[in-house]
């Protein structure tokens, strides 16, 4: 018998082992939900499947008496854009900020520990002076995502081109390079796939900074939706929608790895 | 002529010596090689000479000339691991010395330029042999290509002095002959002066015209750190002419 850490599944184990913890989280979930509608068949707490049907044709299908929108879509539109510009701009500070502490003892000395202390600032902690200082509009809700995101990005890469062989940077400088020709052609190009690792481990926060500025202050938006349909204690839009941002989530994680290979295939090994 | 001169070069670390007492006349052209046990200061030295570190005491002169307190295009530089780009290809790898010295604010060439630079940099990656992977990324070479590409690299400057830090001290025995004719080779056509710190004695009577041989002349048993190494010897190796 060998060893249990030398023990590999094959392929369509492997699948099949992959589904399980899904198909017994659903299996879980119909049994109790079943169980409870037996009891009670106005039960709102765990809705049957059909239920969630219903719900999320109306919300993804038809149009909103009141504002005239169709509530999903609308709300998805909402959130990506606020996610979209916070990453965007995150990853621009997080890149020429995180590079130049890396490269440059000057900015090292200067920045880096600002940095430090600014990073362990919880940033639902300044939500309410974003919303006093930017208002309750978008501009706070993107601004969240970036006050939450950006330094861990910024000490990542500092600490990634920190990382890079010192031969490297010598190698450059024989090679006649400025610092600023070693910042375009080697310390950035080196880092970008270290960025983008980065930038898939921020993913989670970004998504969970955009839902909470949501939840407090918004008119659409998916993390608005689900608080607001939380006081009619409407599971069957709820449940849907948490599932949908996991598949947005995770698509833009899958995407953003998928990319990284793409461009950076001398990074995999 | 005397292309590096070096006066009562010392180094230390925290007050811990690592080398002391260093005086050195190199001729112009000369293949120097430096041998020594582990962490008696050899790849210090080169350091030194690289610029990259700078001397506690004592003063290096190139061509006359104090040596700049950082590298400069003027030493060329292979490493033993991490000489070359991961991420540009074996002609961007060359290419890039070009780039950097012809566009100070794009660090790249285009059109015209890039054509004229390729061509040159095509030149000196065919003379290492490496002409049929001139697209392929270092990390598909082997480690003897590797360094092949670090070498045409270093040259594409055509620096005064070249610095050789156990280039080859990674590779199997076989590919190891074949870089020596190598660099003999490059070093004969380009007549510059090389610095090369090995591991192997008959690595460096092989190929130096000089050979360095590091050691601590005074030994405290009980404070082995108290004194650094200097040159023991400084041998005659093979001549010139009948190198290659």
């Amino acid at each position: 018998m060998r060893r249990f850490i030398n023990r590999r599944p094959g392929r369509q184990v492997g699948l099949l082992l992959a589904a399980l913890p899904f198909l017994l989280l659903t299996a879980v979930y119909l049994a109790a939900s079943g169980a409870r509608l037996e009891v009670n068949p106005k039960d709102k707490l765990l809705p049957a499947p059909s239920s969630f049907v219903e719900a999320m044709a109306e919300m993804a299908f038809e149009e909103d008496k009141r504002s005239g929108q169709v509530l999903f879509w609308a709300d998805t539109g909402a959130s990506l854009r606020r996610l979209g510009l916070g990453i965007a701009v995150a990853t621009l500070f997080g890149l020429t900020i995180g590079l130049s502490i890396g490269l440059f003892p000057y900015v090292t000395s200067t920045l880096d520990p600002f940095v430090a202390v600014v990073s362990m600032i919880p940033p639902l902690a300044v939500l309410p002076i974003l919303f006093i200082t930017f208002g309750l509009g978008e501009l706070s809700k993107v601004v969240l995502i970036i006050v939450g995101i950006t330094p861990f990005l910024i000490r990542d890469v500092a600490f990634r081109v920190r990382e890079l062989p010192e031969e490297l940077l010598v190698k450059a400088q024989t090679l006649g390079a400025s610092s600023w020709q070693i910042l375009l052609r080697v310390a950035g190009p080196m880092i970008f796939p270290r960025l983008i690792g980065a930038l898939r481990l921020s993913l989670g926060p970004a998504w969970l900074f955009l839902i909470a500025a949501e939840a407090i202050a918004a008119t659409e938006g998916l993390g608005y939706r689900i608080f607001l349909v939380r006081r009619f204690l409407a599971m069957d839009v709820i449940l849907p929608y948490v599932v949908w941002i996991t598949l947005l989530a995770f698509l833009m994680d899958w995407a953003l790895a998928k990319l990284s290979r793409r461009l950076f295939p001398w990074a995999e090994s | 002529m005397s292309a590096v001169i070096i006066e009562g070069l010392w180094k230390a670390y925290d007050d811990l010596p690592v080398i002391e007492a260093i005086d050195l006349d190199i001729a112009s052209g000369s293949f120097v090689t430096i041998v020594g046990a582990s962490g008696c200061g050899k790849s210090t030295f080169l350091r030194l000479l690289l610029g990259q570190e700078q001397p506690t005491g004592g003063r290096i002169l190139v061509e006359g000339e104090p040596l700049p307190s950082e590298p400069g295009p003027e030493r060329g530089i292979v490493f033993q691991r991490y000489s070359v780009f991961p991420h540009l290809s074996v002609l961007d790898n060359v290419v890039l010395g070009l780039e950097f010295q012809q566009a100070p604010w794009s660090g790249r060439l285009f059109g015209q330029q890039r054509r004229l630079a390729e061509q040159e940099a095509e030149h000196l990656i065919a003379a290492v042999g490496l002409g049929h992977v001139r697209a392929a990324r270092p990390a598909s070479l082997s480690g003897g290509m590797q360094q092949r590409l670090a070498i045409a690299q270093a040259l594409i400057l055509k620096p005064k002095i070249l610095l050789l830090d156990e280039p080859f001290g990674a590779l199997d025995p076989g590919i190891r002959d074949d870089m020596h004719a190598l660099i003999s080779e490059l070093w004969q056509e380009t007549g510059m002066t090389v610095f090369m710190v090995t591991h192997d004695l008959r690595e460096a009577f092989k190929l130096g015209t000089r050979v360095l041989t590091f050691d601590k002349v005074r030994q405290d048993p009980h404070a082995p750190e108290a004194y650094g190494a200097t040159i023991t010897y400084d041998l005659q190796g093979r001549q010139r002419a009948a190198a290659g």
